[in-house]
């Protein structure tokens, strides 16, 4: 029954995301995030990480995803005419993924895994509230702050970008 | 009685029969609130309301009869049969897909939400209570927030996928104004949770461990959160009131300036789905700010439900006291709703700009300031 | 006129909170509430008609049971939109009213253009036109909504008359060939 249920969820997360990406019209794109989002949390909800599935759906499933349908929303965008990619883009682009591909190597690489006993209860550290929280402040407590300073950044860029300074026209 | 044979039953057929009764409840008690709605409209406007509609055969029963015709349920019935049966037009320059894909979508948040929700708990033979709820998870409230923020889906898609003016900005409006709501409400319940969470303990959500720590004997104990955290509970109802697009903050719909909204293009069934998933909304909220901030389904402040029980001698019999909780919570709820309609009569709407406003700049740093406050009065009680 | 500035007071912190306010109109609402419907029940409970309601025209009878039309013809000139039409008829010799000379044959009154202004009541000379209390008139066709002369009586009735005009008219007559006479 987990089985199954495990691999109709992953086909749910991985077929989504492919959708994501090939999507002509960007509503469709955002719908099948949100779809592949809620396979991953159901992932979760499998894995018995109930606060991690409720945040994954709270955070980006209820905000994200719905944050990325009003600027389509208000950008009005119509998909189809595609544009050729740029060069830049394109360097950029095979870099993520060569990124991507020594991330993932590294994790089966390196990573170990230890397969407990068959029928033993594997209780994750961030199962519950309280043990989730503690890792948050002890364990994870710098890769927090470093992802909390560059949302920071990424926020002061756009106040940056979006303010009108209306004393540097004059300059001009 | 003897119930065995009920947990006999395999538990995804119990699970079935259980959901199933929630919703069959759930739905025409969300469906006797616009009933509800048009009847207290009429009372504050000094009308009588829908008084009218009988079927012709119920002439002929006595006393009944005539007071189900003045409390409108005729009408109720009428009005509900009318949206099954009309004529349901999809206009031609709609996206077909999303356009019918949106009420049904409404609908989805609206009835999952209360499967988190206790609405009340029984007192089993050995003393000890349990909670009647469907799922009672430890993440209780994270879910009933995370599945109701999906909300938004429904609304953002009807207005897009209705392609015309109106509709759109109450899209874009109605997304807007639950995003940021969403922040001062989770941030408002935190320290009913700061506060139930004591040292040493493993950590919960729970909705019912909440009711069950308002219920506790003593000045403290059994005092309701909304006494406690005034505050909490007054950001928590306003941003309540802003989810759930009611009066003073239906910005959504705001058929005074937007015709009807982000469901200006829809008809029968479809608008009715989303109406009736509006009053779901309201109906779980509620709900959820009797459980956090009102003592769920202890009946006055410091008086548990367990006292009463004792005093009027229902102790052992898990069926009655359950009954008796259901029923308080339930009055609770009721009271919520004649409430949000109350409230509808009362307050002019506000301006975008000023729901805006208040939402980012009163009530967020407000409810930052309140849970700050908490934590450092929390923080020192525990070390004293 | 003088332009009066008034100064707004900046509103106390109550006051930018709403609360104060919120409360004060919940009561409000409250109130009404419970206070008692201001509505009428329409077809069971009928509103009181004040005295000078301008309803439906009707024509009217003296209390000797004459009909005071004399088909002068007054009302349906004046009618603005046209709705009076009258067919003059003269009152036979035989009749006890026989002096009248004249009254209407026909006397319609299509209530579908009516507009209720009251001129026909303002100008007839004989007081035989009035705007009574009936305010509903309703029919299934056309012809229903035409009130025609015996409908327009049973709906008029009889009125008090503070003249007997014709009557006074037909003794000083009487008294006139009398006197003639002597």
């Amino acid at each position: 029954m987990a089985a199954l249920l495990f691999y109709l969820f992953a086909a749910i997360t991985l077929g989504t995301a492919i959708l994501v990406v090939v999507s002509k019209n960007a509503v469709n794109s955002a719908m099948f995030f949100l779809l592949s989002l809620m396979g991953t949390a159901s992932l979760f909800v499998l894995l018995d990480a109930f606060l991690l599935a409720v945040l994954l759906v709270l955070v980006y499933a209820g905000a994200v995803v719905a944050l990325f349908l009003f600027i389509i929303m208000l950008l009005d965008m119509h998909g189809g005419d595609r544009k050729p990619f740029k060069r830049t883009t394109m360097v950029a682009s095979a870099f993520a993924a060569i990124l991507l591909g020594l991330g993932v190597l590294g994790f089966v690489q390196r990573a170990q895994l230890t397969s407990a006993p068959v029928g033993a209860e594997v209780v994750a550290v961030g199962a519950t509230l309280k043990g989730y929280a503690a890792q948050l402040f002890t364990t994870y407590l710098l890769p927090v702050q470093i992802v909390g300073f560059l949302l920071l950044i990424a926020m002061l860029g756009v106040i940056v970008l979006s303010k009108r300074f209306e004393g540097l026209e004059d300059v001009k | 009685m003897d119930f065995s044979f009920y947990f006999d039953l395999p538990l995804a057929l119990r699970l079935l029969l259980q959901g199933t009764a929630v919703i069959l409840v759930l739905f025409p008690l969300a469906a006797a609130c616009s009933m509800a709605e048009r009847k207290i409209s009429a009372w504050i406007q000094g009308r009588p309301g829908p008084n009218r509609t009988m079927p012709p055969f119920m002439a002929y029963v006595p006393v009944i009869a005539p007071i189900l015709r003045s409390l409108g349920l005729f009408q109720l019935a009428a009005d509900g049969g009318k949206f099954v049966f009309k004529e349901d037009p999809i206009p031609g320059h709609v996206n077909k897909l999303y356009f019918v894909l949106a009420p049904i979508l409404s609908m989805i948040p609206a009835l999952t939400t209360i499967t988190v929700v206790p609405f009340g708990a029984y007192l089993n033979q050995a003393g000890a209570w349990v909670p009647i709820v469907l799922a009672n998870l430890d993440v209780g409230l994270l879910a009933v927030f995370a599945v109701s923020s999906l909300g938004v889906y429904s609304i953002i898609l009807a207005g897009w996928a209705s392609n015309s003016k109106y509709p759109f900005l109450g899209g874009v409006r109605a997304s807007a104004q639950l995003i940021s709501y969403e922040l001062s409400m989770t941030l408002s319940v935190l320290p009913v949770f700061l506060w139930v969470n004591a040292p040493g303990g493993s950590g919960t959500l729970s909705l019912f461990d909440v009711v069950q720590s308002q219920s506790q004997p003593g000045l403290w104990g059994g005092a309701w959160y909304a006494f406690l955290m005034p505050v909490s509970a007054f950001i928590f109802l306003v941003a309540l009131f802003a989810e759930t697009n009611r009066q003073p903050f239906d910005m959504p719909e705001s058929e005074a300036d937007l015709v009807g909204g982000f469901h200006t293009e829809y008809g029968a069934f479809k608008w009715s789905l989303f109406f009736v998933a509006e009053y779901c909304h309201m109906i779980v909220g509620s709900g959820i700010f009797v459980l956090l901030f009102l003592g769920g389904w202890n009946p006055l402040p410091w008086v548990p439900l367990q006292t009463v029980i004792e005093a009027i001698g229902l102790a052992g019999q898990p069926l009655l006291t359950g009954a008796l909780a259901v029923g308080i919570f339930l009055g609770k709820v009721v009271f919520f709703i004649f409430f949000f309609m109350w409230v509808r009569w009362t307050l002019p709407r506000f301006r975008y700009d000023q729901v805006m406003t208040i939402g980012w700049k009163k009530l967020l740093p407000l409810s930052i300031a309140n849970l700050i406050v908490y934590a450092l009065v929390i923080a020192w009680i525990e070390r004293s | 006129m003088a332009v009066i500035q008034v100064e707004r007071k900046p509103l106390t912190l109550a006051e930018r909170t709403y609360l104060p306010q919120i409360y004060h109109g919940l009561k409000t609402t409250l109130k009404h509430l419970v206070a008692p419907t201001v509505t009428l029940q329409y077809p069971e409970q009928r509103p009181e008609i004040p005295t000078g309601y301008r309803g439906v025209p009707t024509l009217v009878k003296d209390p000797n049971g004459r009909e005071k039309c004399v088909s002068c013809q007054l009302c349906e000139f004046v009618c603005p939109p046209k709705a009076i039409r009258i067919t003059p008829g003269e009152i036979p010799e035989s009749s006890p009213h026989a002096h009248v000379e004249r009254a209407p044959q026909a006397f319609d009154i299509d209530m579908l253009r009516c507009i209720y202004c009251g001129l026909c009541q303002e100008v007839c000379p004989e007081e035989a036109i009035w705007l009574q209390k009936q305010y509903s008139m309703t029919g299934y066709t056309r012809e229903e909504m035409v009130n025609h002369k015996d409908r327009l009586y049973e709906l008029g009735g009889t009125l008090p008359d503070d003249h007997f005009k014709w009557d006074k008219k037909k003794a000083a007559e009487d008294a006139a060939a009398h006197g003639g006479h002597h």
